[in-house]
């Protein structure tokens, strides 16, 4: 304990609860594949680290499975362009699952300029008794061969090997910020600054350009995308948001080069709040269509919008994250706060939405009734098997016990990468370089606190893994 | 303001001034606020050079932020009032620091910019950026702050702010702040990345450029209008004279 008092004192920089953060292990980007089984994590220093879950055991069948660790490869690289005398950053910006197709699992990783699609297979069985070989893959010598023999199967430790199968690169000269994979299975997206991009999953040489947002004289720039994605039924629309706020619905059956939208959402300024940072909060970090495929969920800087596709003039919910920074934005505008980008999801049901916030806290706003829970994604507060308890934020006013007030938030403790299990009460949340994963207890079932207070149901699993990361 | 007790002569016109000097100090603390939150993001904008390219998104972000304060000021009438205020509070501390950071860049050796190298980018953001000329001002920002492509391009920009510089250091005589704060920055944010690409790998932080560099030997105490010699050497042959 005192040595954690000496680094706490030395390096107030870094993160207070543990010692030192190495600035590669920060996670940057968090993905569950489609049945759940799988969740993909990647950190700034271009590793991906795959956790798996244990089926659950007939010994105890109200315990669910848990996550572990089931391979770690290095993705990206850092590279350097030598043209530009800039360094590519390694840092995996996004990672998207393919559909299973076959027994193998394959991902598509990204960092600002390159994607690579990989593969993950599983080898559990090898042959032994060759005729030719002895087992060490001597060649025999063939006067001892007596008999032939077939090999067999037999079982083997689990071995999971990762394979770079293709890798999509120079099609981007801006930086990469989302990449998303087509309903039809065959085609997926890749988002820059100013240009997204259509590739085929077969085809490296060649990608088609399906947005461009640059303009002739780069002097006359004033807004970029930030975000894109393809709906999850119709392979021939997708979404992207841009800085200003808005998004843009496009159709790829309309036209080679979807410029024109085919619907473009925006919802008009509210004069009575406009300041000089106006414009930087309304920039969406992140949009998600929900399964069903009828509403888009954008973030911003301080809000969650529930958008209806068919409703372009304003969002049909919007629920406020941390509303009382809106009088702190410059020195959140002085201390680049402002700029974080944080994402949001959707439950399976799509009844739930969840984002990050600071301090380590996360957001669950309830679309049907309404209500909504603050978490805190700490070690303090997560012992094994715990509930988890809604935390609050005062804004001064009446202060009650074991609330935080605005002033002692760590800004330093965001949460920008969440993500929700595709069918289960399950959620992952990366806290800088510590992947947080809880389950409901009851399964199916979400309860959110009533006002006296009763603990959410969220709990932590019991990790049975010696991966650091998992907490 | 005015000290309990004093009688009221004149209602009107004291409860106008008072009013009129309630504004005042409202309207000067809101455009004291506005200048400082303008020049938080130009120096947020200079301070993108890292070895990494810069975030286009956060730059033209930021870049906006400026054009609005920029569109205000100029609506009020202020744009000009503000400048040379400004340029009396701290030219002189401008000067200084921007001086050591030129004699620190200069102090490497063999530290000739290599052609294709002078991005467009790694320009002040602000090397046009005089009240005089505030209707220009938010195009260059925004060119320089996120130009990435054409050596071409690059090296036009590139002569046109040491042409400025040239012209600065000569008269010595600042007439507006943000204009000679940008040029003399400018050769040393070249001369930063070319730097830092030379320095073999090492990879600073954000603002570890300007760190690096400063603790680093003084060279000689030469002035900088000798050393520009030597890059007036050098802009001949990326220009191709």
């Amino acid at each position: 304990m005192g040595e954690d008092t000496d680094t706490r004192k030395i390096n107030h920089s870094f993160l207070r609860d543990h010692s030192y953060v190495t600035e590669a292990d920060i996670i940057s980007t968090v993905e569950f594949n489609h049945t759940g089984e799988l969740l993909a994590t990647g950190d700034k220093g271009g590793r991906v680290v795959i956790f798996q879950r244990e089926p659950e055991s007939k010994n105890a069948p109200h315990s669910q499975g848990e996550y572990d660790v089931y391979s770690t490869f290095q993705s990206h690289e850092p590279e350097f362009d030598y043209l530009k005398s800039l360094e590519i950053e390694e840092k995996i910006n996004k990672i998207k699952w393919l559909p299973q197709q076959n027994a193998a699992h394959s991902l598509l990783s990204t960092n600002d300029k390159t994607i690579k699609l990989w593969k993950i297979t599983e080898r559990d069985k090898r042959p032994e008794g060759y005729n030719l070989k002895d087992e060490e893959g001597k060649l025999k010598d063939l006067s001892t061969v007596t008999s032939l023999q077939v090999p067999v199967l037999k079982p083997m430790d689990l071995m999971v090997e990762v394979s770079p199968r293709r890798i999509f690169a120079n099609g981007h000269t801006y930086h990469i910020n989302s990449i998303s994979v087509n309903s039809d299975c065959e085609t997926y997206m890749s988002a820059d600054d100013l240009r997204i991009n259509l590739w085929h999953l077969a085809i490296t040489d060649r990608s088609f350009n399906i947005v461009d947002i640059k303009p002739a004289n780069m002097e006359d720039l004033t807004e970029v995308i930030t975000a894109s994605e393809f709906h999850p039924h119709h392979c021939n629309l997708f979404v992207y948001s841009s800085s200003k706020g808005s998004l843009r619905l496009c159709d790829m059956r309309a036209a080679a080069l979807c410029d024109k939208h085919s619907k473009l959402f925006e919802e008009p300024e509210d004069p009575s709040n406009r300041s000089f940072f106006s414009e930087i909060i309304s920039s969406v970090s992140d949009v998600k269509f929900s399964h069903s495929g009828r509403y888009m969920l954008t973030r911003d800087y301080l809000t969650v919008k529930v958008w209806d596709l068919n409703m372009e003039a304003r969002p049909i919910e919007t629920y406020q994250v941390h509303d009382y920074l809106r009088s702190k934005l410059c020195s959140l505008y002085e201390n680049d706060c402002i700029f974080d980008k944080f994402e949001c999801a959707w439950n399976g049901s799509d009844s739930v939405i969840m984002t990050g916030a600071y301090n380590n806290f996360f957001r669950m706003f309830d679309r049907n009734t309404k209500r909504d829970v603050t978490l805190e994604a700490s070690r303090e507060s997560s012992k094994p098997r715990a509930v988890l308890k809604p935390r609050r934020v005062c804004v001064g006013g009446k202060r009650r016990r074991d609330d935080i007030s605005v002033d002692s938030l760590d800004f330093t403790k965001k949460i920008l990468h969440t993500a929700w299990h595709p069918a289960e009460n399950i959620i992952a949340i990366a806290a800088t370089n510590n992947l947080y994963i809880f389950q409901d207890k009851v399964p199916g079932l979400v309860r959110f606190p009533e006002r006296s207070g009763v603990g959410f149901v969220f709990c932590v699993p019991v990790s049975s893994s010696d991966s650091p990361a998992i907490c | 303001m005015f000290a309990r007790g004093l009688k009221r002569k004149c209602v009107g016109h004291e409860e106008d001034v008072e009013g009129a000097l309630a504004g005042l100090k409202t309207v000067s603390s809101y455009s004291l606020q506005r200048q400082s939150l303008l020049d938080m993001s130009l120096v947020k904008l200079q301070l993108c050079h890292m070895l990494v390219e810069p975030n286009l998104c956060r730059s033209v972000l930021i870049a906006n932020t400026v054009r609005q304060i920029q569109e205000e000021m100029t609506q009020d009438g202020t744009w000009r009032a503000v400048a040379p205020q400004a340029a009396e509070r701290a030219p002189l501390d401008h000067l200084v620091s921007t001086e050591i950071l030129c004699r620190a860049a200069w102090g490497q050796e063999g530290a000739h910019p290599a052609p294709g190298l002078g991005d467009g980018h790694t320009q002040g953001p602000v090397s046009d950026l005089c009240p005089v000329t505030s209707a220009q001002a938010p195009r260059h920002l925004q060119s320089s702050a996120w130009e990435m492509d054409g050596p071409r391009e690059n090296r036009g920009s590139f002569h046109k702010s040491l042409d400025q510089i040239f012209e600065t250091l000569e008269t010595k005589n600042p007439s507006c702040m943000e204009e000679l704060f940008s040029d003399v920055d400018s050769p040393y944010y070249d001369l930063d990345t070319v730097l830092t690409g030379m320095m073999g790998g090492a990879r600073p932080g954000p603002c570890e450029g300007l760190e690096g560099l400063a603790p680093a030997t003084p060279g000689p105490s030469s002035s900088c209008k000798s050393d520009l010699g030597e890059l007036d050497h050098v802009v001949e042959i990326l220009v191709e004279t």
